[in-house]
């Protein structure tokens, strides 16, 4: 139960679904209200198991049968071939920009690609639930990483991690227009990394709804060309889900690699 | 003015942004194009780059799609 008005992504698409049953159709928003399908309350906390989590389960379970499960031979056969190219994709990746150091961050960057890309195409299935449209979610996983990059730049660098917020080779004037620009740059960057991936899903999955409805509105005659559209940009939405996870990835070693090394 | 009106109208303003993600995802592509017609053999490494920095580009136009659902709906 909400108790005020929040501003997320579920109240937003009630609010609009609503405005659009006065019409007497969903509106496009209505893909992304989340519903408990379990309701469970502790106290005054709830904890339900909703349609978010299911496909947060789904995609875990998705991503385990690929990767947990069959044999693996020295001659791959076809899933393990599969297997051995993302490893290898997110693993060249890793080495290019953080060289042997960054070794330990590898599992955690692969495991946020691998989930983020399973959840970006799991909601490409019709009447499925995407989970990274909403803010919360990406927002979390945005999070972990700026806490992450901050405490390793910390603890490898000590004091000497500020120094990211002052590029060298600077001339003493600039700095103190500088300095304030980097620091607000950097604190930036959760909430960069999280709308980025939140609003790429949310405006794609919006407008394949709203093209949706422009087939079904002009109906056989003229519903030809918005459906030779949709499957257009239907195309273009397993792209920008693959793009998607590709550039959070690609974005937290960055941050990793500033944060073991903040001498650009 | 009522307020509908209003959000309706600062919706409409705030979505005027996507008109620089546009430009810039057509300066990104336009210039690794260029690139890639004078240097063939070093356009295969720099395509990471490219898709880097479409997504770059993309993300601020989508933040004033953001603030436009924001002012709309919240």
């Amino acid at each position: 139960m909400q108790e005020a008005p929040v501003h997320t992504t579920t109240a937003v698409a009630e609010a609009a679904g609503k405005a659009a049953e006065h019409a007497g159709a969903e509106g496009p928003l209505h893909q992304f209200v989340i519903k408990p399908l379990v309701p469970i309350r502790i106290g005054e906390w709830d904890f339900s198991f909703t349609n978010s989590s299911l496909w947060m389960v789904i995609a875990v379970a998705v991503v385990s049968a690929v990767f947990l499960f069959g044999q693996n031979r020295l001659v791959p056969h076809r899933l393990q071939s599969i297997r051995e190219l993302a490893y290898e994709f997110v693993a060249n990746l890793t080495r290019d920009i953080l060289h042997d150091e960054g070794r330990p961050f590898f599992p955690f960057v692969f495991t946020l690609f691998i989930f983020i890309l399973a959840a970006n195409l799991l909601g490409m299935i019709p009447y499925s639930f995407t989970v990274t449209s909403h803010i919360i979610v990406t927002f979390a996983l945005a999070l972990v990483v700026f806490v992450l990059a901050t405490v390793v730049g910390f603890v490898k660098n000590g004091f000497r991690y500020l120094k990211l917020f002052v590029p060298s080779g600077v001339p003493w004037y600039m700095l103190p227009i500088l300095v304030p620009v980097e620091i607000i740059s950097y604190f930036t960057r959760p909430f960069s990394l999280s709308v980025r991936l939140f609003a790429n899903m949310m405006a794609g999955h919006t407008m394949l709804k709203v093209f949706g409805g422009f087939v079904v509105a002009l109906g056989i005659i003229g519903g030809w060309a918005p459906l030779a559209l949709m499957v257009a940009f239907t195309g273009l939405e397993f792209l920008v889900a693959f793009l998607q996870a590709y550039v959070f990835m690609v974005l937290t070693i960055i941050y990793l690699s500033d944060a073991l090394h903040p001498e650009h | 003015m009522e307020v509908e009106a209003a959000k309706m109208i600062g919706a409409g303003l705030a979505a005027i942004a996507l008109a620089g993600a546009g430009v810039g995802i057509g300066l990104i592509f336009g210039n690794y194009l260029a690139g890639a017609l004078r240097n063939p053999a070093a356009a295969d490494a720099q395509f990471k780059n490219l898709l880097l920095g479409f997504a770059l580009a993309e993300a601020t136009g989508l933040f004033g799609l953001v603030v436009s659902f924001i002012i709309l709906f919240g």
